[in-house]
């Protein structure tokens, strides 16, 4: 097991396209990272620069204390598993799991020793002689598992494997990764578009956008304390509400005034540290839905919001409302179910201050010095 | 598809399956019809059975020799040109290098030629090399023709075997060499053998080179010896179609025997991990 470190990687393709800006990132021995982004974002790039499918324009890669900027993926002892899961359609699953062992000329003795227990472990051992077509996505999908964990190497990369799984395996198989985790401690780097994936998973979680990493931090950091506006909306699901407005100095504290909506509410002059400028391009104000109070009533200090469309989902409920514009979604809050609410009806709003993120419209970044818990 | 429009379906597969196989039958029931009675009025069926013909074919002409001369020069270079042309066709289709396009454009225009207008500069270049009426002096022209049907046929086949499992390979610690030997090629059997099988059918019924560059029987080929049986005075037909229908047989068993293969080839995609 090693660490792996990525200085100042860049990747530029020929067609122009930058997929990787002088990417710094330091995974831990043993760390499970997950790397996360929308599409196009680089994340992919990022795992093929470390399993050298791709080779870094500048920066170097390092994999335990060793520079592995120019070797080929065959010398960097790092295993892989495929969004497709690649398996060798030829050949059947003891084949698929040995075959890298093969490769490095292992006696058949150890390859057994290898890979009995791995297909004991992923529940294979009933499959073993079948051919990739003749098994289940579930069964493909440890079969590419399998094929990584028998090398034993100093890192594994994943990329999106529970992408093609149903909901229900999915999150099964997200467990047993999770679990396989703790149990070999092995340094682990994970590509996925899925921020719920990204959170359940990772030790930390790297969030990227357009070949820009946005910030590194452990899952509950990301949420509570976004760097950017980019981070908050990606990461939460029901994604963050924004508002843009500006700041502007009310007796101790602060005052923000929508711009665009009736949002107007007092802050107090802790959520920014004292001295820091105004910001003169505007601000946004972020609040994630559970942190919205709804008050059925009306009659709280908050202002009026009219409920469009009322979603149940069980323990709670996802409340969309609309302000003084014409959106039906301008604000989503999460509710608990008992809350009864008619769609049609005026609710009062309130956003605790604590809860609120406040961002510089220009660049998206994070105003608040300290975490808003 | 509907039962209004089914039986027009089977009726339109039936007359095309008649068009192309009645020639053959044709064919076979003339090569079984005595030589006195192949020119009276013709019967679909063969009124008295004889094997004459095909008797003649190898007691008096000796066509065991045009066959195994055809054997060995369509089994050769169908080997050759598999064995190099998947090499070509791997590195076009799969590693990046300058000029790929133009390469693949080149290989396209060499089947171009007419055969006709380069017989004549190969006659002078295998006879300057000395292999006028030899093996090698058929098979290397035949590449010349065959070896881009190969390599195009195959680079298509390559293109669509999914890159992961290259990279997955590459991942598992396999060379380009142990990737293309125990990943690609193996994946690629349809596409090997669907293309052999075509090389060996066009080689097989090549004339013109092999009537340029043979000079007697001992080299000659199937389609030149048949060609040949003409003698000054009459038409032996039916020797030439039982000739034709014994050249036509080993394609048929080829393509019987590797059916399922040649479909699994033309519908390729079939190669899902």
């Amino acid at each position: 097991m090693a660490r792996i470190v990525l200085d100042r990687v860049s990747k530029a393709y020929p067609n122009g396209h930058i997929a990787s800006r002088d990417l710094e990132l330091e995974i831990a021995d043993g760390e499970f990272l997950v790397l996360v982004g929308p599409s196009g974002c680089g994340k992919s790039t990022a795992l093929r620069l470390i399993a050298g499918l791709e080779t870094p324009t500048s920066g170097r890669v390092l994999i335990g204390e060793r520079d592995v900027t120019g070797l080929p993926p065959q010398d960097r002892d790092v295993a892989m598993v495929f969004q497709s899961y690649a398996l060798y359609p030829h050949m059947t699953v003891r084949e698929n799991l040995a075959f890298g062992l093969r490769i490095r000329k292992m006696t058949r003795d150890e390859i057994d020793r290898r890979v009995e227990p791995v297909a004991g472990i992923l529940g294979l051992a009933s499959v073993m002689d079948r051919k990739p077509a003749h098994l289940s996505g579930g069964q493909r999908q440890r079969v590419a598992l399998g094929r990584a964990l028998v090398r034993e190497p100093q890192a594994f990369l994943f990329d999106e494997p529970l992408s093609n799984l149903d909901a229900k395996l999915r999150i099964e198989t997200r467990a047993e990764l999770a679990r396989l985790h703790k149990r070999l401690g092995a340094t682990m780097v994970y590509v996925t578009h899925d921020q719920e994936e990204a959170m359940t998973l990772g030790d930390r979680v790297a969030v990227l956008k357009d070949g820009l990493l946005q910030q590194v931090a452990p899952p509950m950091e990301l949420y509570r304390r976004p760097v950017n506006r980019f981070v908050a909306g990606f990461i939460g699901s029901p994604a963050m509400n924004f508002f843009e407005g500006a700041l502007e100095r009310s007796g101790t504290g602060w005052r923000f005034c929508g711009r665009d909506s009736s949002v107007s509410l007092a802050l107090p002059a802790e959520l920014l540290p004292a001295g820091e400028a105004r910001p003169d391009g505007g601000t946004t104000l972020g609040i994630r839905p559970p942190d919205v109070r709804l008050d059925p009533t009306g009659r709280s200090s908050g202002w009026p919001a009219r409920v469009s469309v009322v979603e149940p989902i069980g323990s709670t409920q996802i409340v969309h409302c609309a302000l003084d514009g014409d959106d039906p979604s301008a604000l989503i809050a999460v509710v608990p179910a008992e809350l009864h609410l008619e769609e049609d009806s005026t609710v009062g709003v309130e956003f605790p201050p604590e809860a609120i993120h406040l961002f510089r419209s220009e660049d998206g970044a994070r105003l608040q010095a300290r975490p808003a818990e | 598809m509907s039962s209004r429009t089914r039986p027009l379906a089977v009726g339109a597969l039936g007359l095309l399956v008649a068009a192309i196989a009645f020639p053959f039958y044709w064919a076979v029931v003339a090569s079984l019809t005595p030589e006195a009675t192949l020119f009276r009025a013709p019967s679909l069926w063969p009124r008295e059975i004889i094997f004459d013909h095909y008797r003649a074919l190898f007691d008096e002409r000796a066509f065991w020799l045009p066959i195994r001369n055809s054997l060995i020069v369509a089994g050769l270079t169908t080997i050759f040109c598999v064995a190099v042309g998947s090499f070509a066709a791997y590195a076009i289709a799969r590693l990046r290098f300058r000029g790929q396009s133009a390469i693949l454009g080149f290989i396209l225009a060499v089947t171009m030629f007419p055969q006709i207008s380069i017989v004549s500069p190969l006659y002078l270049m295998l006879r300057a090399l000395g292999l006028i009426n030899t093996f090698p002096g058929l098979i290397l022209p035949y590449m010349t023709f065959a070896m881009p049907l190969t390599v195009w046929l195959l680079v298509g086949f390559f293109r669509q075997l999914p890159r992961d499992l290259e990279e997955a390979a590459f991942m598992d610690g396999a060379s380009r060499w142990q990737t293309f030997v125990r990943v690609m090629l193996p994946l690629a059997t349809p596409g090997l053998a669907t293309t052999g099988i075509l090389t060996f059918i066009y080689c097989w019924n090549e004339f013109l080179f092999a009537l340029s560059f043979t000079l007697g029987p001992e080299r000659q080929t199937v389609p030149v010896a048949i060609a040949l049986f003409r003698g000054q005075y009459q038409v032996p037909w039916g020797e030439i179609l039982a000739a034709a229908v014994i050249a036509t047989a080993p394609v048929a068993a080829l393509v019987l025997a590797f059916q399922r293969r040649i479909v699994q080839g033309l519908t390729a995609g079939a190669v899902k991990g």
